[in-house]
């Protein structure tokens, strides 16, 4: 998953999160990184029309931003979910958060033909937990 | 979350060659369940190049599958059985509609692999990191691997270019 596609990705959980626009200081705790770099981000996903920015307010999604970070949101699902159920990793939040940035789009795909997905994903992904609220852990194959 | 694509711990590149092995397990079972999941009829009508074909892929993948072991085993980390793979593809396994299908789902495996390898590999060499095994073997058995992905993309290209 690419850098951009990440920040979408935040920024739609921020905003659920938050229940509105995203702010600079949730979306620099998500992503680890400094304001400043949010700042240039947004900037550069405003130009491409993926996101709206609003000063003092935060950044919002258009649609075809949503899109995007839908389907983005939708890879990390699988990863967490073939992390947590094939290989049973016990912290696979924070696995996927490490390997997101290496897993692209078309190997998730695979990965998702060998795991139980409900049909909603990614809608019932929890921001809080950051994981899907019906991923049960352990319920896999792996040793 | 992770920003930037490199590897930066013996312990993250033992879980992307995990995740390597799998992928190649399910190349592998997918292929032969391709071939168990036509109708006799349909079966025997396969001409002999999509049926070598398969097979070379499932015997290619378990040469990789091989080679990537060795390499995780020297990181001291466990690899998931193909038994259990296989059972995996199994339950959620849902057969082609025909040869051309058998073709896109084959060209979709190598194109995967390729692309998950090059990942891999940029990745690796993004970062600076010392791991426990020695960087040239890592990468020289994943150039090799690469290249033989890359081959299989051509070979199922130019099958499925000369049926059309």
């Amino acid at each position: 998953m690419n850098t951009a596609d990440q920040y979408l990705k935040a920024i739609y959980l921020a905003q659920r999160i938050e229940d509105g626009p995203a702010s600079t200081g949730t979306l620099a705790d998500l992503l680890e990184v400094s304001p400043a770099s949010v700042n240039e981000m947004i900037g550069k996903l405003e130009d491409r029309g993926l996101v709206d920015h609003e000063k003092y307010k935060g950044a919002s999604l258009t649609d075809e931003g949503l899109g995007r970070a839908h389907d983005a949101l939708q890879t990390y699902c699988i990863i967490e979910r073939f992390l947590a159920n094939v290989l049973e990793v016990e912290e696979y939040q924070d696995e996927a958060r490490a390997l997101e940035s290496v897993i692209d789009d078309t190997v998730a795909e695979r990965l998702d033909t060998i795991i139980d997905r409900p049909g909603e994903c990614p809608d019932c992904f929890d921001p809080e937990r950051d994981a899907c609220e019906r991923l049960e852990v352990g319920d896999g194959c792996a040793d | 979350m992770s920003l930037g694509q490199r590897v930066s711990s013996d312990h993250q590149l033992a879980r992307l060659l995990q995740i390597g092995v799998v992928l190649e397990e399910v190349v592998e079972s997918r292929a032969a369940h391709h071939l168990d999941s036509l109708p006799p009829e349909e079966r025997a009508a396969i001409d002999e190049e999509v049926r070598e074909l398969l097979e070379e892929a499932a015997d290619e993948s378990a040469d990789h599958r091989e080679r990537l072991e060795a390499l995780i085993d020297d990181l001291e980390a466990d690899t998931v059985a193909y038994e259990e793979i296989n059972a995996l593809v199994d339950a959620q396994y849902g057969p082609p509609e025909d040869t051309d299908g058998v073709l896109y789902d084959q060209l979709a495996n190598e194109e995967t692999a390729y692309k998950f390898y090059d990942d891999l590999i940029d990745a690796i060499e993004a970062s600076e990191s010392e791991f426990a095994i020695d960087r040239e073997r890592l990468l020289e058995t994943l150039y090799e691997i690469r290249e033989e992905e890359k081959d299989g993309v051509e070979e199922v290209t130019e099958i499925m270019e000369h049926r059309a």
